[in-house]
């Protein structure tokens, strides 16, 4: 035994001739959330599924909670649940019908179903669509009912694929209460995600995966030392005082300042804040009035871009369109 | 959002803006559901079925129009050849009619069964599957469920042509009992190529070339048959593929049921046949079943 939640190790999907997951090496331990991070046909739904034993890999190995998800793959069965990319539900019944058939499935007498369903519509504000059909939910409403059918008997592990896509800011911020929920409850949360945002906000540790291989693992800030620096933005009242600024900030932080587009901004990639006030002071002798100035912290789409050579926006569809594209990289 | 009204609803919204921390009414609510999920026993193979054959049925009150083609359908069938053929093949309707009814009800019901493999391929179009290939039940449930729910849909159509027979002049001498005992014999048989479709449901990608492959298999199954003519009156090669034809025995089966005659060896081979196609397209269907997307 080991306190892992899920190990792989040189995973291999393929479909025809496409390699969705390409020999991916996990080991991520119990408790908190774990985001896997990556562009739309990275191969992250793909990973998921063979960790939930909906399909079976073509080489490697892969266990979770301790359990092979091929030749265990019943007890693996046992101990998660997973909310698929699309809602996995019956939609032509109402959302009461779905968990107790859920609850039913999980083995509760009808009696027992009908109860565990009141609760969870209730615990997850749905009890007033209980006798909606689930194809006239909302989104956020589906994806609710998604989750709530995840735990009608809870898991040890939680497998969301991509929980908040095409979701509304309002219901995506349910959604990301109800994880920490479960986390706070001791379930292990593995979700996927393509928002660089998502995975900053959520995630206790993030893999990072492009083109079916694992490029980068670690924390948030983690990930975002790895870029090395964060980046001081300044932009001067008056853009004839521009080459001046320039050359007082290059002399004061050692490091290449750039012009924008932008006519009066100004940027440098800054080891840390320490040489930032005193060059922010030495503009203020020289006499430069400053419109605005601002130093942050990589994003983690600037990861993204120094891990793989493109942004993770470059191969990144609408939010509209993710739908199909997934499709597609299932179809392939 | 109209929906907005329950209690659980009006304390999230009040007080879970986003990064709260855990804690507040909504989030207590939720991980009190978290610690009541105690799993119950795990349940049994045939429950987990009966449950997957309720959902089936279930399907059927919401959406009633799937009631068309296990009733306008076999009605139309009936009507159809008994009055096409009743003429010319037996001097009149309700001469013909007591040959024809019992293959008819075989034939309409067999066809009905190819909607079994479009309904698995649109669920798992729909995603709704992955929720059930991930629970840990006996994995055949949810499959050998929704067959269960078909037979009782086959029911319902052989119940509507036993009525639609009755109005025309049909007098099976076998009596209620026969007749019973031949729709059992129809539907056992139904359930059994049943796994002919769910295989090919999870071979193919689309409902209609699930659709197109059946009917392929069907339309020379029941037209090269004993349905419609005594294959006596059929050229030696075409007599010979009804003679092995799995369909006219149960269609053989059933007159000798409904017609209250003796029942002969035919039904022995139906039950060959199903048991054949159990074993050897349940297993297929679950070979599939493990990477079905």
């Amino acid at each position: 035994m080991n306190d892992l939640a899920i190990e792989t190790s040189g995973l291999v999907k393929t479909f025809g001739t496409t390699r969705a997951v390409d020999g991916v090496d996990l080991a991520i331990a119990r408790g908190g959330v774990h985001a896997v991070l990556g562009p739309n046909g990275a191969g992250k739904t793909t990973v998921m599924r063979v960790l939930a034993t909906l399909t079976r890999p073509d080489a490697g190995t892969a266990r979770v909670l301790g359990r092979d998800v091929v030749s265990d793959s019943k007890e693996v069965r046992r101990r998660v649940s997973l909310t698929g990319q699309f809602a996995s539900l019956d939609e032509d019944l109402t959302g009461r019908d779905n968990l107790r058939l859920i609850g039913r499935l999980f083995g509760y007498s009808g009696r027992g179903a009908r109860s565990r369903a009141e609760e969870l519509l209730d615990a997850f504000s749905l009890t007033d669509a209980g006798d909606k059909q689930v194809k006239k939910y909302s989104g956020g409403m589906r994806r609710r009912l998604d989750i709530a059918a995840s735990i009608v008997v809870t898991p040890e592990l939680l497998f969301l694929d991509e929980p908040t896509t095409g979701l509304d800011p309002r219901s995506r911020n349910e959604v990301w209460d109800i994880v920490r929920a479960m986390v706070s409850g001791g379930t292990t949360v593995l979700l996927t995600t393509q928002y660089l945002e998502e995975a900053d906000q959520l995630a206790d540790r993030i893999t990072v995966i492009d083109r079916g291989r694992v490029i980068a693992e670690g924390t948030s800030a983690e990930l975002k030392a790895s870029v090395g620096s964060g980046t001081l933005v300044v932009r001067v009242m008056d853009r004839a005082d521009r080459p001046a600024a320039r050359e007082v900030l290059g002399r004061e932080l050692g490091v290449e300042v750039r012009e924008e587009i932008d006519p009066s901004a100004l940027t440098a990639n800054v080891a840390g804040s320490a040489g930032v006030t005193r060059a922010l002071t030495a503009l203020e002798d020289a006499g430069i009035i400053l419109a605005q100035f601002s130093l942050g912290q990589p994003t983690l789409d600037e990861v993204f871009l120094s891990i793989t050579g493109h942004t993770a926006e470059d191969v990144e569809p609408e939010r509209g369109s993710t739908e199909k594209t997934s499709t597609e990289e299932q179809a392939a | 959002m109209s929906e907005q009204t329950g209690t659980g609803r009006t304390t999230r919204t009040e007080t879970a803006p986003t990064g709260a921390n855990t804690g507040t009414p909504a989030q207590q609510a939720l991980l009190a559901v978290l610690v009541s999920g105690e799993r119950p026993p795990a349940p049994n193979a045939l429950s987990t079925s009966i449950t997957f054959g309720h959902r089936a049925l279930l399907k059927i009150r919401h959406v009633p129009e799937q009631l068309f083609d296990v009733t306008l359908f076999p009605i139309i069938m009936t009507l159809l050849f008994t009055f096409i053929f009743g003429g010319a093949l037996a001097g009149s309707v309700e001469d013909y009619i007591q040959f024809f009814m019992p293959g008819v009800i075989v034939q309409s019901v067999v066809m009905i069964t190819m909607y079994t493999g479009t309904t698995i391929r649109n669920d798992i179009e729909k995603g709704v599957f992955d929720r059930f290939r991930s629970l840990p039940i006996w994995r055949p449930s949810a499959l050998v469920g929704m067959l269960l729910g078909d037979t009782v849909r086959f029911l319902i159509a052989s119940a509507v042509m036993v009525g639609v027979g009755l109005l025309l002049g049909w007098r099976p001498q076998g009596g209620p009992v026969g007749v019973m005992l031949g729709i059992l014999v129809v539907l056992l048989f139904s359930f059994s190529i049943g796994w002919i479709w769910t295989f090919i449901a999870l071979l193919m990608r689309s409902s209609g070339a699930v659709m197109g492959v059946s009917m392929m298999v069907l339309m020379p199954l029941t037209f090269a048959s004993n349905i419609f003519v005594s294959p006596t009156t059929l050229p030696g090669w075409l007599e010979a593929f009804v003679g092995v034809n799995p369909l006219s025995h149960v269609v053989t089966s059933a007159r000798e049921l409904m017609g209250g005659a003796e029942l002969g060896s035919s039904f022995l081979i139906v039950l060959l046949w199903s048991a054949g196609f159990v074993l050897v397209f349940g297993p297929l269907t679950m070979w599939r079943y493990r990477d079905a997307r």
